[in-house]
């Protein structure tokens, strides 16, 4: 491959999260158009949006704000629901670990699903980049993601009206995210991973707080680890 | 109605909470290398955390009121096959919504 350009490194990272558009827009719609109804103004709906960007933890306060939840059941259960972005940090540590400390902080507020998930899927295969090319891709997956986040947030609170059931844009986030996951299939190890990850995530799904997701991704590391360890054992038995 | 005191504290603290969780370990840890066992856990974290995000929102759509159904499923099924098979984010997401609507359209 020819010298990569930082310039199209931020190309990259924004074509590979252009996708994301699709479910992005309709998603924070949805929230503006939620929060207004619970009774947020514009400027409130929008501002939300910008200091918390994370779509599953907005819904969630909302929703128990709506229905007169103490203030300290909302907090947590929407951070509990954003527990898995300090995975996400752990995870980019090891290629983000040499930022600046402004850098890794714009990085830590820009910490998505969607931005976590396709700079480590990248950043897993270009082990060659330097920081500078990691940070640059990482922000242009963030470019397409985060600003229309803020911007449509606003567009649903100035609609104000409900999206129509017709559309089933519903199911735009699942599938998303499953064609996300499919490409992260890699070996047996991932496989087990996603496999437990799935069935704890149903099993534990009674578990208040959104914990059962904090259950499932313990269990689905667990089992990723120990897979990866049991197949390298077995892979120097052969070589041996 | 929500208390507008109440909000702001909420919106706040959620605000400050999350940049923490996201800032934990990137931030504070830096470049100290971690234990190979923490980067083997980590490498599976989006392959853990990912598909139990997904798995009730398909299970239990929703939509419906959180009965199974059918073209959803199917749309799941396809699109997960189709991620594995090609590699090919943009051309499972379409595959998946062509089921999906296929799916709505015949059945529902």
């Amino acid at each position: 491959m020819a010298t990569e350009t930082s310039k199209s490194i931020f190309w990259q990272g924004v074509r590979d999260g252009s996708p994301f558009i699709l479910v992005i827009v309709p998603f924070s719609t949805l929230f503006g158009v939620v929060a207004t109804e619970a009774g947020l103004n514009v400027f409130e709906t929008v501002a939300f949006s910008f200091l918390v960007i994370a779509g599953a933890a907005q819904f969630t306060a909302i929703e128990l704000m709506r229905n007169d939840a103490p203030t300290l059941i909302v907090m947590v259960s929407a951070l509990a629901v954003n527990l898995r972005m300090a995975m996400y940090s752990a995870s980019l540590t090891p290629y983000l670990g040499e930022a600046t400390l402004a850098q890794r902080a714009w990085a830590a507020y820009f910490t998505v699903d969607q931005t976590y998930a396709c700079s480590v899927l990248k950043f897993d295969e270009r082990r060659d980049w330097t920081i500078g090319q990691r940070l640059t891709y990482f922000f242009g997956v963030a470019a397409p993601i985060c600003p229309p986040w803020y911007l449509f947030t606003g567009v649903g609170a100035m609609i104000g009206t409900a999206i129509p059931e017709g559309l089933a844009l519903d199911f735009a986030i699942p599938i998303t995210f499953l064609a996300l996951i499919g490409p992260m299939m890699r070996t047996r190890a991932h496989v087990a991973a996603g496999f437990v990850s799935v069935l704890s995530a149903l099993v534990f799904a009674f578990l208040p707080f959104n914990l059962g997701l904090l259950v499932a991704g313990v269990l689905g590391m667990m089992t990723g680890a120990q897979v990866e360890l049991i197949d390298k054992r077995r892979a120097e038995r052969r070589a041996a | 109605m929500i208390d507008k005191g109440e909000l702001w504290l909420v919106m706040i603290v959620l605000g400050l909470g999350s940049f923490g969780l996201r800032f934990v370990f990137t931030g504070l840890i830096g470049d100290r290398p971690l234990p190979s066992w923490i980067l083997r856990h980590l490498r599976y974290t989006a392959v853990a955390v990912l598909p139990g995000l997904v798995a009730p929102l398909v299970v239990w759509p929703q939509a419906t009121g959180g009965a199974p159904d059918a073209p959803r499923l199917a749309a799941a099924l396809v699109t997960i096959t189709a991620g594995v098979l090609t590699r090919n984010m943009l051309l499972a997401i379409f595959l998946g919504a062509s089921t999906l609507y296929g799916g709505l359209y015949l059945l529902g």
